[in-house]
């Protein structure tokens, strides 16, 4: 069953000068066309500037296509009444932590979604409490929200939209103003509810080593999906990744070099288990 | 009071921090001690990683070098002037030592991209010819041609916009240069053209570079010294090498040790004799090939 399904899906900003006319468009998201599975963890990587927010904006309703069509769990997002249901199947993360917190305690915050969408009282308190603990936040319900980290503050924020019990979570660059540590937290909260709790995961992001276990990788340039692969398939073509001013993980960097320096090691390693088996291999 | 500079700078300043402490909220209960008796030089001309995680108080830190903040003790000493002596002039003081917020593009705000960079030049004193000089070398030097210096900051790309506002600060003059997380939320590429920009800025005019950053791949490949917050206090300073082989200590500090680093013990663990104190990817390589071809011979 695919819990997001994109066809045909242009976007189209649209200038226009200080009389409101329009002045030109700017084409973001041009003829994409793309599915995920209920249960999978998905990346979507791209420079900036190449259209992923943009896309990642139509899953929840933000945006609606200016061409194509876009279904979360069947649902039209350009239905105007299906639009709170579509909102609470498909949660998204922003990136910066301080702009996604309202509640003054940490448990109002995560039971603001909710509260808003009529769940009875006693059921957004349960929600709160496997929400949190879900990110392992359990132990901060009673704290203000600005006395936590950035890691911290993000899985609060991932936690209020677990409450609203989404199929689907977008985290749209969850990790870009984060600490090392925070960055960890956020990484393998994100990673557990997918594994544990089953939720489909599209995660956003510029840093490559975040993304070696997802089940796809989607790239986008110029609007368009660029390449399309496992993670071992895409970070197996160096090259082209660069010229899309992308990276591969430090660990595929590393091999890809020595690769070039004459070693002989597989294509796409991704972790550095791999790395340690295949250079001990070639040690014979 | 000493002259001031003249265009290209030879002559840049030394930055001395005597027993500081801060602390906020200081007569009730919540107070905080942001700085712990800081002891630090920061001399001309060194290129310096300041690490710590959020909260740690390297953001305190920072805004007392351009005395944006006032220690509540200790001293700090710009060319071995007193900053907080009461004829200080402060202005001079934040001419020398610019500052790059955070996304610093947020704070674009002029119609056009020479004028924004004008903006801290004129506000200096500098007639509108010498403002516009000082802009035009600035944007050059930052990667910006003249086709931009009309358009509006606000219709560039995300990696163009922060150079203007890079920019901004450099038009000054200064000769601490100070950026704040100057790549966070750039496309790798747009990380590594930024570090390549800073790294040539301290070399074409001399100065002083603080790099403050969450990421330990970069400041591993582009500083020669480290400074690490932990608490409000100074933990390791120290050439990026040996800060680094105190991976344990730097993780219960929330931060971690460069990927490659990582590599390496893993591979050591398991027999390789290859080098643990490797922080950047190129002396990696350089030690993983000894060891393998080593084996061959």
């Amino acid at each position: 069953m695919d819990i997001i399904k994109a066809q045909d899906l242009s976007f189209d900003y649209i200038r226009r000068d200080e009389e409101g006319n329009v002045e030109g468009t700017t084409r973001a998201v041009n003829h994409v066309s793309l599915s995920v599975s209920q249960g999978d963890f998905v990346a979507i990587l791209g420079h900036n500037g190449s259209g992923k927010s943009t896309f990642a904006k139509h899953l929840n309703a933000i945006l609606m296509p200016t061409e194509g069509t876009v279904w979360v769990d069947g649902m039209d997002t350009r239905e105007e009444a299906k639009i709170w249901d579509i909102r609470q199947e498909a949660g998204m993360v922003f990136q910066n932590p301080d702009n996604q917190i309202i509640g003054q305690v940490v448990e109002e915050d995560v039971g603001f979604g909710p509260e808003n969408m009529g769940v009875p009282t006693k059921e957004i308190w349960e929600r709160v409490e496997e929400s949190l603990k879900a990110v392992g936040m359990y132990e901060y319900r009673k704290y203000s929200p600005n006395k936590l980290s950035g890691g911290q503050k993000q899985r609060v924020s991932i936690a209020g939209v677990l409450a609203m019990h989404p199929k689907c979570i977008v985290l749209d660059e969850p990790t870009a103003m984060l600490d090392p540590s925070g960055r960890r937290e956020v990484i393998r909260a994100v990673r557990a509810l997918n594994m544990v709790e089953h939720v489909t995961v599209i995660l956003i992001t510029h840093y490559m080593e975040e993304i070696i276990h997802a089940d796809h990788v989607f790239v986008m340039d110029v609007g368009k999906v660029a390449m399309h692969g496992t993670p071992k398939e895409v970070f197996s073509r160096v090259e082209e990744l660069k010229a899309l001013r992308l990276g591969v993980p430090e660990v595929t960097q590393l091999a890809w070099e020595l690769k070039q320096s004459g070693v002989n090691l597989p294509e796409g390693i991704l972790t550095v288990e791999e790395l340690t088996e295949a250079l001990l291999q070639c040690r014979g | 009071m000493k002259k001031e500079p003249a265009g290209n700078h030879k002559e840049t300043m030394e930055i001395r921090l005597e027993h500081v402490n801060y602390i906020y909220g200081g007569d009730t209960e919540l107070a905080v001690h942001a700085l712990d008796d800081v002891n630090i030089t920061l001399p001309a001309g060194q290129f310096i990683g300041l690490i710590g995680h959020t909260g740690s108080g390297k953001s305190t830190l920072v805004q007392h070098l351009n005395g944006l903040l006032k220690p509540t003790s200790g001293r700090i000493y710009c060319d071995g002037e007193d900053i907080c002596a009461k004829d200080y002039n402060m202005k001079k003081l934040r001419q020398k030592v610019g500052l790059v917020f955070q996304y610093p593009e947020h704070q674009l705000f002029e119609a056009d991209v020479l004028s924004d960079v004008c903006f801290g030049p004129k506000n200096l004193g500098f007639s509108k010819e010498e403002a516009e000089a000082k802009a035009k070398a600035a944007l050059l030097q930052v990667g910006l041609s003249e086709e931009y210096f009309d358009q509006s900051p606000f219709d560039l790309s995300g990696g163009q916009k922060r150079r203007v506002a890079i920019a901004g600060v450099l038009a000054m003059d200064p000769e601490v240069l100070i950026l704040d997380e100057p790549t966070a939320g750039l496309d790798p590429k747009g990380r590594e053209e930024i570090l390549n920009l800073i790294r040539k800025l301290k070399e074409e005019r001399g100065i002083t570079v603080v790099l403050v950053s969450h990421s330990m791949d970069d400041v591993a490949n582009y500083v020669e010294r480290i400074i690490v917050v932990n608490h409000g206090r100074i933990m390791f300073d120290d050439a990026p090498r040996k800060v680094f082989t105190h991976v344990e200590e730097l993780e219960n500090m929330g931060l971690a040790a460069p990927q490659v680093t990582y590599i390496m013990k893993a591979l050591a663990e398991k027999g390789a004799a290859v080098d643990t104190s490797a922080i950047t990817l190129e002396e990696a390589k350089q030690s993983i090939l000894e060891w393998v071809k080593g084996n061959k011979a």
